[in-house]
């Protein structure tokens, strides 16, 4: 009696290759398609500025200055060019990280953004994970108990918050609860976030940023949760007699997470817009009060460097939030 | 669907009801501000400056004596005003660019698209920021700034909508009876997605009222002394702890308005969509 396996069971390759294969042409194609994205928004910001009404060159010599000096700034700063060779050499500069000086410090533009990035971030995350905290818990509460009083209550609180004007939160906030709390600072940073100055100063602005995203949060949790709540594995889970809440928190939350992990993505160009907003009304000094600035300054290549910068920001975030996301679900790298 | 059906659907959820109640009622306010606002909205008047809310007046007087509750009123008219002419602009160009971006696909969908994604990329805040700042501000800056930073909300959501569309029979058969891809587009396709636009547009109006408040806020859009909610408030800033009415009274009001049009635009949702109806 001899005996030889059947075709089907002989290894001839390992079956994770065909997998690794797959992931590797996911990661080199979505940082290619990073690409046409980033020579938009360059081309977006940089035109978005030149196209503007107002001579850089004579917004740095002042009104008073003679013709021919104005002349001269405009030739040093390469203004006499005409527009696309004017961006193949700002870009070319970018791609180095010269972002050019500010017209009104004379510092690089990149060195008083990179000052500042930390701060913003600071802010945001802050807000990002009372945004998340709040949504989950509204939401998989009020989904749970749906039609109940209580998803009455979070379903109208949440579009009560999503209607609300973050400025307006923001003074709402300082009048109502800082007063009344002595030795809550309402205004600037207190220092390192780990430190109790420090602390005590994001509280406010984090509130103010992330409580109206708390509502949007909130109504993508419900309906996604209310989603799965009906699939027949959480039927299955519960006719095995598994406890409600593990079927709730093990079975049925891990699936809805997947389309509020994808708002993340979304959701982060919304953070860091109302990040300026934010930082203006508490005097956070972040990047967005130096935007503001710069834009009323007209100092032009501070603009172009934090707008890119917050772009920059958001685009690598998606990018991250995109390839942690096909590692925890197969599904999306496959496809 | 049947309008009965709709309009049964609708008066059913009574949050859309209540939503459709407030912008009535903001639509009343704003075409008779004239006639409701008890003083002059512009007019200084130094004998009352700061004046706490009472009888006289309403919400208050701010630090150039200038009735609050008059501001607020003016106030509704040019939200109005921003709100709809920034939701036909950005709708006319996103509702057009999505739809011929779905109908055509290949290279005119992947240019489009492509576009779409680079300004999607952009804080939208940030981008109107350095627009509306490098026009200098005003009503049509500030109209023209929220139309280029919104229309791709129109185009994503158009775009899927065509290309649902263009597959089913009559477009079929319109091709085969050999209609232009014109005459299909905006005989056939366009009147079979423009309810989906409407009931978008009563979600987006919100949004540009929030986002043009936020804006003269910053102090890039509308200028003061014009009554615009985002600058009364951000008139009120200085004098927060002496006199609240200022900052307080435009915001609720906003956010009322605000709200309304969100439980309208849910309601309109849940009713086109027949199949919610069906469970309910």
């Amino acid at each position: 009696m001899w005996f030889t396996a059947h075709p089907s069971c002989r290894r001839t390759r390992k079956p994770g290759q065909k997998v690794m294969r797959r992931m590797v042409t996911y990661f080199v194609k979505r940082t290619l398609s990073m690409i046409p994205v980033l020579v938009g928004v360059s081309l977006i910001v940089f035109l978005s500025m030149r196209l503007a009404p107002g001579d850089p060159a004579r917004q740095m010599l002042g009104p008073l200055a003679p013709e021919e000096n104005v002349q001269e700034v405009r030739r040093e700063l390469g203004l006499d060019k005409p527009l696309l060779v004017q961006y193949w050499i700002w870009c070319k500069k970018a791609v180095v990280g010269d972002l050019g000086n500010s017209l009104k410090s004379g510092v690089p533009a990149l060195e008083l953004v990179s000052e500042r990035i930390g701060r913003t971030f600071e802010l945001t995350i802050a807000a990002f994970v009372i945004t998340l905290v709040v949504a989950l818990f509204a939401g998989i509460t009020s989904a749970v108990y749906q039609y109940s009083t209580l998803d009455n209550v979070v379903t109208i609180s949440a579009l009560f918050w999503l209607s609300m004007p973050v400025f307006w939160l923001g003074l709402m906030l300082m009048t109502l609860i800082a007063v009344r709390i002595p030795g809550l600072p309402i205004s600037g940073r207190g220092g390192p976030p780990w430190t109790w100055a420090g602390l005590t100063h994001l509280l406010l602005p984090a509130l103010a940023l992330g409580l109206p995203r708390a509502g949007a949060f909130t109504r993508i949790t419900r309906s996604s949760m209310l989603n799965v709540l009906l699939q027949d594995y959480v039927t299955t889970a519960r006719s095995k007699g598994i406890r409600e809440r593990t079927v709730v928190l093990k079975h049925a939350l891990r699936n809805a997470l997947i389309p509020v992990l994808t708002m993340v993505g979304l959701q982060l160009p919304w953070l860091f817009g109302g990040s300026v907003i934010v930082e203006t009304v508490f005097a956070w000094p972040g990047m967005g009060r130096l935007l503001i600035r710069a834009v009323f300054e007209r100092d032009y290549p501070l603009v172009q460097a934090t707008a890119l910068v917050y772009t920059l920001i958001v685009v690598l975030a998606n990018y991250m939030a995109d390839v942690s996301y096909s590692l925890a679900d197969p599904r999306i790298r496959l496809k | 669907m049947g309008y009965k059906l709709l309009s049964k659907a609708f008066r059913k959820n009574r949050l859309a009801v209540v939503g459709m109640v407030i912008v009535i009622a903001f639509l009343v306010i704003s075409a008779f501000a004239l006639w409701i606002s008890p003083y002059d909205p512009i007019e200084q008047n130094y004998q009352s400056l700061l004046k706490p809310p009472s009888l006289k007046h309403f919400m208050g007087t701010d630090h150039y004596g200038r009735d609050v509750f008059s501001r607020v009123v003016h106030g509704a008219r040019y939200a109005l005003l921003i709100g709809f002419g920034v939701v036909v602009m950005e709708g006319a160009i996103g509702v057009l660019l999505g739809v011929a971006s779905g109908y055509f696909g290949g290279v005119v969908d992947n240019v489009i698209m492509r576009f779409v994604d680079t300004m999607l990329a952009i804080p939208a805040m940030v981008l109107a920021i350095v627009i509306a700042g490098s026009f200098g501000g005003g009503l049509v800056s500030l109209i023209v700034t929220m139309t280029i930073v919104s229309w791709t909300h129109f185009a994503r959501l158009m775009r899927g909508e065509a290309l649902v569309e263009k597959e089913k029979v009559y477009v079929e058969s319109a091709r085969a009876i050999g209609a232009s891809h014109i005459r299909i587009l905006l005989i056939h396709i366009l009147p079979n997605t423009v309810s989906t636009a409407i009931v978008f547009s009563t979600l987006e109006i919100p949004w540009a009222i929030l986002f043009s408040a936020s804006l003269s806020f910053l102090g890039v859009g509308i200028k003061p002394p014009t009554p615009e909610w985002g600058s009364i408030i951000a008139s009120g800033r200085d004098c927060l702890r002496s006199a609240w009415w200022i900052t307080t009274f435009p915001g609720l009001f906003m956010m009322i308005v605000v709200l309304g049009f969100n439980f309208l635009g849910d309601g309109l949702r849940d009713a086109f969509d027949p199949r919610l109806i069906r469970k309910r």
